[in-house]
Order: C-alpha cells, then sequence, then structure tokens
C-alpha cells in the first residue's frame, strides 16, 4: 500500500442470514481526496462505513485506514478516523459544548485541550451561540453540525459521513455541504456515502457507485455520465398532429434515432452539439410554420448515470429492469424516490 | 497511559455525562426517589399495623433499602438500552477509548444516584422510627454492603440492557425479575412462614441476606419476632452477602462486557 492511499477495502464480504450485504467490495481513497459512495438504500453503503469504522467486523476481505489495519489494530484505526453519522448521534441533553468537550476526552486529550478544541469547533460550525443550550432544541442542520463537529475533534486524517443530509430541508444539506467542502480544503480524506445523486456530484472527487453489495461502476462524475452518452435535446409539440413532422426534423438534426412520447407530445433526440442542434431544428421548425410548446436540452445527470448502470432510478431499490428501454438509447429521467 | 488508567478516565467521563443526562431530565429521577418513599410509608402504616408496628418498621427498613435499589438496576438496563437505541453506543465504540468505559461509567454513575437514593430513604426511615443503634463503624459498613450490593445489581441490569432488542423491552424486562427475586426474601416480612421451596430460595436469596446484614449492622431486629436466625446464611450475614456481591460482579462483568463487544446498534 502506498502512502498516499488514505482509505482502501480489498474484497469485503459481509452477509446477514441469507443476505448478502457487502459482496466482494473494492475502494481506495487517495490522499486529501473525497470519494462519494453512490447507491440506494441497501445497497451496503452503511455496511461498508460500519466495517471501517470498526463497529462491524467482515466475513472477508480487509480494510486499511491511514495505514492501520482495521480488524488487526481498531484501536489505531479509530485515532485515525472520525465518523458523522446517518441519524446524529448527539447526546440531546448535553450541549453542544458538552458534546464536543466528551468526544476530546474520550479521544484522550487533557481538560484544556479538550475544552479549548470544543470551543474552536464551536466557532468554526456557527454553533458558539448554540454552545450552552441542550442539543435537543437545535434544528435539524445543527444537530448535524454539531455531529459533524464531532467527528473532528481529534482532527482524524480520515473523516466518514454516512448520509450527511438525509432527512435534512434545503437549507440544512446546503450548510452540511459548506462544512464538507471546508474539510477538503484542510486536505482532509473524506468517505461520503449518499444517495443523493447530485450530492456525490457536488461534493466528490470521485464516485463508486454501488448497487446489492457490489462496486458497480467507479470514476469521476464527468466520466460516468460519459457513460450515459451526450445530451439530448428535447422538444413538445404544440399540436398532436405535428408530432409526425417535429420527429422528422429531430431525425435530421440528431446523431440518433428520436424517441416519441404521443400524448406527451414530446420528442427527444441525442445530440453531438446541442445548442447548434437546437437552433437548426427550431429554424426547420419555423420554416415550416410549425409551433413548438416547449423546448429544453438535456446535460446527462447522474440519475441517468445511475439508471443505465443498475437498470433502476437511484433510491428504488425494488425498481423493475428497465435495462431495455435505456439500451434502446432511450433514457427516462430518474426520479429519485 | 496503562489501559487501567484509561479506563479509569473514560468511566468517569461517561459517567460524568450520565449524571448529566439525569440533571437534565429530573423527572426520570423523581421515579426513583418517590418509589422508595412510598414503599416505606405503605409497608410501615398499611403492613405495619398488621405485622408487628413500631417493631416491624424497625425491621422493615433495611429489607427497603435493598429492595429499592435492587430496582434501581433498572435505570442501568434503560439506560443502557437508550443509548443503544439512539446511536450513542456506536459513537462510543467508534472511539478509540476503553472497551468497558461504556458499561464502567453507567454502573458508577448509578451507583451515584443509588446514594442519592439511600440517603433519601434514610431520613425517611428516621421519621417512620427506624433508628441506628449500632456503632458508627458498622453503620458505615451496612452503608458500604448496601452500595456494594447495588453495585453487584447494577451489572446485571448492564447484561439485560444489552440484550433487550428494544427500550420498551428492557423497559419491563429490567423490573419483572425483580418483583419475585425482592419479594421471596426476607425484604418486607420474614421467611420463616413462606411454604418449603420459597422459604428454601429465600434463605439462600442474598436480598435476604443483604437485609440481615444491614439489620444486624445497624442493630435492628434480623426477625420481627427477634428470634435469633437460625439458618446458616443468615448466621454469617455480611460475609455471605459481600461474597454474594462479589460473586453476581464476578459473572455479569464479563457477560456484559462480551455482550457489549458482540452488540450492534438496533
Amino acid at each position: 500500500m502506498t502512502a498516499s492511499i488514505a482509505v482502501s477495502t480489498e474484497a469485503l464480504v459481509k452477509t446477514f442470514g441469507t443476505n448478502r450485504a457487502l459482496d466482494g467490495v473494492d475502494l481506495e481513497i487517495r490522499s486529501g481526496r473525497v470519494l462519494g459512495l453512490l447507491g440506494p438504500n441497501g445497497a451496503g453503503k452503511t455496511t461498508t462505513v460500519r466495517i471501517l469504522t470498526t463497529l462491524l467486523r467482515p466475513d472477508s476481505g480487509r480494510a486499511f485506514v491511514a495505514g492501520n489495519d482495521v480488524l488487526a489494530d481498531p484501536h489505531a484505526a479509530r485515532h485515525a478516523i472520525g465518523l458523522s453519522g446517518q441519524y446524529a448521534a448527539v447526546d440531546e441533553n448535553l450541549t453542544g459544548y458538552e458534546n464536543l468537550y466528551m468526544v476530546g476526552r474520550l479521544y484522550g486529550m487533557s481538560r484544556a485541550d479538550a475544552s479549548r478544541r470544543a470551543r474552536q469547533l464551536l466557532d468554526r460550525f456557527r454553533l458558539q451561540e448554540a454552545a450552552e443550550r441542550p442539543s435537543k432544541g437545535y434544528s435539524g442542520g445543527m444537530r448535524r453540525r454539531l455531529d459533524l463537529a464531532g467527528a473532528l475533534v481529534a482532527a482524524p486524517p480520515v473523516v466518514v459521513l454516512d448520509e450527511p443530509t438525509t432527512g435534512l430541508d434545503p437549507r440544512g444539506r446546503m450548510e452540511t455541504w459548506e462544512v464538507v467542502g471546508e474539510l477538503v480544503d484542510d486536505g482532509t480524506t473524506v468517505l461520503l456515502t449518499t444517495q443523493y445523486l447530485e450530492e456525490a456530484d457536488a461534493l466528490a472527487d470521485s464516485i463508486a457507485v454501488i448497487d446489492q453489495g457490489r462496486v458497480i461502476a467507479r470514476g469521476t462524475s464527468d466520466e460516468l455520465k460519459a457513460q450515459v452518452g451526450g445530451e439530448r435535446l428535447e422538444l413538445v409539440a404544440q399540436e398532436p398532429e405535428d408530432l409526425a413532422v417535429v420527429t422528422q426534423v429531430l431525425d435530421e438534426v440528431g446523431s440518433g434515432s428520436p424517441h416519441t412520447e404521443e400524448r406527451a407530445r414530446r420528442v427527444q433526440v441525442p445530440v453531438e452539439v446541442g445548442p447548434k442542434a437546437l437552433m437548426e431544428a427550431l429554424r426547420r421548425l419555423d420554416a415550416q410554420g410549425i409551433e413548438v410548446y416547449d423546448v429544453a436540452l438535456h446535460r446527462p445527470t447522474l440519475d441517468d448515470a445511475f439508471l443505465s448502470l443498475t437498470g433502476r432510478a437511484a433510491g428504488r431499490a425494488d425498481g423493475a429492469a428497465e435495462r431495455d428501454e435505456v439500451g434502446g438509447g432511450h433514457i427516462e429521467q430518474g426520479a429519485r424516490g | 497511559m496503562s489501559v487501567i488508567t484509561a479506563g479509569a478516565r473514560d468511566s468517569g467521563v461517561v459517567a460524568w455525562r450520565n449524571l448529566l443526562n439525569i440533571k437534565r431530565n429530573p423527572d426520570w429521577l423523581l421515579a426513583g426517589t418517590v418509589q422508595p418513599i412510598m414503599f416505606v410509608l405503605l409497608f410501615a402504616y398499611v403492613f405495619g399495623g398488621s405485622l408487628g408496628g413500631a417493631q416491624y418498621r424497625e425491621f422493615l427498613i433495611g429489607g427497603i433499602f435493598v429492595q429499592t435499589v435492587a430496582f434501581n438496576s433498572s435505570f442501568t438496563v434503560i439506560g443502557l438500552a437508550n443509548d443503544l437505541q439512539k446511536g450513542i453506543v456506536d459513537r462510543f465504540r467508534a472511539l478509540p477509548m476503553s472497551r468497558v468505559a461504556v458499561l464502567l461509567g453507567r454502573t458508577t454513575s448509578d451507583l451515584a444516584v443509588a446514594v442519592l437514593t439511600v440517603a433519601i430513604m434514610s431520613v425517611c426511615g428516621l421519621l417512620v422510627g427506624w433508628r441506628i443503634r449500632g456503632s458508627v463503624t458498622d453503620a458505615l459498613l451496612a452503608y458500604a454492603v448496601l452500595l456494594l450490593f447495588s453495585f453487584a445489581m447494577s451489572w446485571v441490569g448492564a447484561f439485560i440492557g444489552l440484550i433487550s432488542r428494544s427500550v420498551e423491552v428492557a423497559q419491563s424486562a429490567g423490573l419483572l425479575w425483580l418483583f419475585p427475586v425482592t419479594f421471596i426474601s426476607s425484604a418486607f416480612v420474614s421467611a420463616e412462614n413462606m411454604p418449603g421451596p420459597l422459604r428454601a430460595f429465600a434463605t439462600w436469596n442474598p436480598i435476604t441476606v443483604t437485609a440481615d446484614s444491614l439489620r444486624m449492622l445497624f442493630g435492628n431486629p434480623v426477625r420481627v419476632d427477634r428470634l435469633p436466625p437460625d439458618a446458616w446464611p443468615a448466621q454469617h450475614a455480611v460475609p455471605y452477602a459481600v461474597g454474594s456481591a462479589l460473586l453476581i460482579i464476578a459473572v455479569f462483568v464479563p457477560l456484559a462486557v462480551a455482550r457489549y463487544r458482540r452488540v450492534a446498534s438496533r
């Protein structure tokens, strides 16, 4: 293992009864990078996190955190890793300050050091005004920030954020994203699990897509999107009888065959250079006197990538296989469950 | 830092956190203090009249003390089950802290609660006519035996809390077993009039013997009829009580620690 790899797992397998939660998971995160572990509920994200944070032993495979073997030397691994859980595990009867002070003491800090560090983190996470109030009265976003601060008390080289924004309102989510951004600026290595595709897109340097206990794709956000293909041009006809002409025009300007949804009067086609194809299509339709009700140019999203990789929309573990449709070049916008 | 000092320090931090929790939820403590007062008054005046009046009240207090600290073990059960359910235990387990600190911290803070409960009961006992008639040393020894027993019961509670599948289960499981164990003893009435098997159980029950130890050390009657104790455990009450408390600790500390290592958040 080279020094620049902060976290790695090798062929992790974990079964619960007959359910194979992890089926050979290999991950690698370089120091100072953010890996987004993306997958629907039950894909194995939390199981992976629990193994890395020594809460669970795998049936087989190995895991390393900052050079420490998680299985052989869990105590050293715990020193090197900070965990912020899916459900904020702050003690709601303790104040923000007391929560952080306690964690500092349990990391082995002296009273003075733990106290100083707690104050520092409260300032940094904009919790200083709430510092002396029991965290019971905090908003969801504040609690999550406190939980994040708890993961950073000992300034560990590796931080694991297990679905840091699940259940937060948009404002809380934005606040959490900012904090993750700051973490990365400090050079911390971050493993981020999420089922929100735009979250992985916004925060992660690279993404591993996990489904049914296996990593089914990995790469940067752009690489994953490239697997899905380029842009798509979408037009909605004003009148149903215009559909045939619209379809024909899109067939001419597009780089593939158009897909028509008659009821919605909508036609989609993959295109090579979006704006150019858009203008050309509108010009030709205008020349024939055909009115267009709506027009859109879609860049591929990670939703599309997830759909084409798993055959289901993200967040829907039980979705029926829609791979045929995707294979035919018709990409449904993945709805988040 | 050695394993032992690290364990003691981490346990201290956890105990501090637990006591803060109790301080911020005083209504929770109310149950722990009102119940013993209620028991003292109910037994002293509802049963007391039929069972020997002032003499019964003096006999009773030792039993109530032991029964109350035994019931306090349900605080350990519920406290741990709560921490498990809320993910606090996971947070602790992911920290590089001593493996026994969550449990030792919990039993230690519950011991502090027991000290408070015993103090309240002592005042209550004095009000209904109970008196410490022995020496100061004996009285201090009596309190020490009582708190050791309380600590031992707390470890039983820790084990029950860790095997309970939910807080609701913990709540009933933590209390249910205590009723037969405390009532089939001479905590409230002498064991002499119980039928054979119950009497045998009561005679050897640590609750009985701990209560007998307290009565002896406080200079209170060991039997309501003031006859000298005839069973072997009662004749060796203090060493038997201390020994059984140590045995409970020796059995349940490893059981609870082993369970803690395996337990995952629920």
